[in-house]
């Protein structure tokens, strides 16, 4: 058991140790101000930092407001007896195990051909909100039902309608939860890469990413240097997989500072 | 003499219920909002069905499901997708290998030996392992592990399965460990205390008692750590290559699905070709195999589930 733990552990130290020592000689400036280039001592990625933030922050502008919305309707107002309730519930738990890259399929199908607004940003924003849909939704459920009836028993003995209940009374109590679960859906966002790869730009993309414009997010960013024979593209490789891990571990950390803050005993 | 009536009336019966418009509008939305999963289900379904069925109508699916080799870029092109799922199902029952009895181990040691502070401090520490971005592990598998791997004297091409199978179990190791840690945690204390109470020791009560008792929730987490390998692309883009070849040698260059998919997906394939209905009849083949393997794991916990008072 000993051994186990120190697998998982260890395993997880060295890679943070070894990518921050290979990485730190092309963690510069050049890297944020800097587009990316043929020239490895020339190149930077701060379009695909940028449309990393951007993608990020789009993907929490749909996907929170969504599924929360998903939640309140399962926890509160279906029936489950009826049939399309069933369906909803049975297509949320599949699509949480649907490989990413299959996500990647759909977007490429409908987004990025079908309905043909390209390979942009937007069109990368959308299929990471489903992919942390599925994510999102859970964790809301589980705040929102975590919260005791009797809350919402008093609420209604006083007189309120059934939304004033959800609204005043059973999401601020599940805030913490719903919280938690969407700043770890985020991050999950930000570090995919494969379905990126179906809808995104692979292109070389020099310039300051726009909602409707060609982009390269950083993962599929890192994904590039690693294909590149020149060395100083591994290294860079790794200074961008230092920055990813950067903001993914910061956002894990709010994460859990969220949840062990707030938990709160009923 | 009117208003007499209405009085009398309503003090009678209960006030008719109002409709309130407002609530109406409130659960549409909910619902709408509920409906963007089933549509999404619906798109994946669709997207992937109507290309693939065009590619079987220039492919027959038996020569597809049968065929040897995979070589749909070149000149005679060959659509046998076996290479592409015997590499997929090698990775992930290397991983598996890896994940699953570390999983359970770290779960043991969680659920059973650690101290309550220990435990809380260490399980933030593990779903970290867990928010790793894949191309981050693919990277450290192909730069890292395989060199490791080399200098321990074991003879590995560049891109190999074996170190995007120990990356990808590792990685695995927080979802089996969680998942298992919840079926130990709800088995009740008595059984513990009884076990005790006959003289065994803690590791006796740890893998006889308790570990039994849970053991549908373990092999759920064992079936889902499977199917999350088999979805697992940027690792095995990155760190096992892209060889379509039928081979059980893990030391060798492979080709998985996902890989197939994520390395043609990238825009050079012109839309409507034979090559491009391709990633739609693997997607469909990869997408049918997760959805059994997470059928089989629910079921699993139903039927194994052991109901304790």
């Amino acid at each position: 058991m000993l051994a186990a733990m120190v697998v998982a552990f260890g395993t997880l130290a060295v890679l943070l140790v070894d990518t921050i020592v290979t990485g730190w000689p092309e963690l510069d400036r050049q890297l944020f101000t800097d587009p990316p280039s043929t020239v490895p001592e020339e190149a930077g990625a701060r379009p695909a930092i940028l449309a990393t933030l951007y993608l990020g922050l789009i993907v929490l502008l749909l996907s929170v407001p969504i599924g929360v919305l998903t939640a309140v309707y399962l926890e509160e107002y279906a029936n489950r007896e009826r049939w399309w309730n069933r369906v909803i519930e049975v297509s949320i738990q599949n699509l949480a195990a649907v490989p990413s890259i299959v996500y990647g399929i759909l977007g490429l199908a409908f987004i990025v051909r079908g309905i043909g607004i390209g390979r942009v940003v937007l069109a990368g924003a959308l299929i990471l909100t489903l992919v942390v849909l599925p994510t999102v939704i859970v964790a809301s459920r589980e705040a929102i039902r975590s919260v005791p009836d009797s809350i919402r028993q008093g609420a209604f003995a006083l007189g309120a309608t059934k939304w004033q209940v959800v609204w005043r009374q059973v999401l601020p109590a599940a805030i913490p939860g719903m919280a938690t679960g969407s700043i770890l859906a985020l991050s999950r966002a930000v570090g995919e890469t494969a379905p990126l790869i179906m809808v995104g730009a692979i292109v070389y993309v020099a310039f300051d990413p726009t909602l409707f414009g060609a982009y390269t997010a950083l993962p599929v960013q890192i994904y590039n240097w690693t294909k590149q024979p020149d060395p100083t593209f591994q290294t860079l490789a790794a200074a961008g997989a230092i920055v990813l891990l950067a903001i993914v571990l910061a956002m894990n950390a709010v994460a859990i500072v969220l949840r062990n803050r707030y938990r709160r005993r009923w | 003499m009117a208003s007499t009536d209405v009085v009398a009336r309503s003090a009678l019966a209960l006030p008719r219920k109002r409709i309130r418009w407002g609530e109406k509008l409130v659960q549409g939305l909910l619902f709408l909002a509920a409906a963007v999963s089933v549509l999404t289900t619906v798109g994946i379904v669709i997207s992937l069905l109507l290309p693939a069925v065009e590619f079987f109508g220039e492919v027959s699916p038996l020569d597809f499901l049968t065929g040897t080799t995979w070589a749909p870029l070149f000149e005679p092109a060959h659509f046998g997708v076996v290479p592409l799922v015997v590499g997929t199902f090698m990775i992930s029952l290397w991983s598996a290998l890896v994940a699953f009895p570390l999983g359970v181990g770290v779960a043991i040691y969680l659920s059973e030996y650690a101290p309550p502070r220990v435990a809380a401090t260490l399980k933030p520490v593990l779903e970290i392992l867990a928010a790793i971005p894949t191309v981050v592990l693919g990277y450290f598998a192909l730069t890292f592990v395989t060199p490791l791997l080399r200098d321990v004297g074991l003879d590995v091409e560049i891109f190999n399965a074996l170190a995007a199978s120990l990356v990808l179990g590792v990685m695995l190791i927080p979802t089996v460990a969680s998942l298992s840690e919840d079926a130990m945690a709800a088995v009740p204390r008595d059984l513990r205390d009884g076990g005790y109470a006959l003289g065994a020791d803690k590791l006796q009560v740890s893998t006889r008692i308790v570990v039994p008792a849970a053991i549908s929730g373990i092999i759920a987490a064992f079936v889902l750590a499977f199917s999350r390998a088999v979805g697992e692309t940027m690792i095995v883009l990155i760190a096992a290559g892209q060889l379509p070849q039928i081979t059980f040698d893990p030391r060798e260059t492979i080709e998985t699905m996902t890989a197939f998919i994520g390395a043609t997906g990238n825009g050079d394939v012109p839309t409507g070709s034979i090559e491009y209905k391709t990633i739609f009849a693997v997607g469909l083949t990869l997408f049918l195999i997760t959805l059994v393997l997470n059928l089989i794991s629910i079921r699993l916990v139903r039927r194994f589930r052991e109901v304790y008072e």
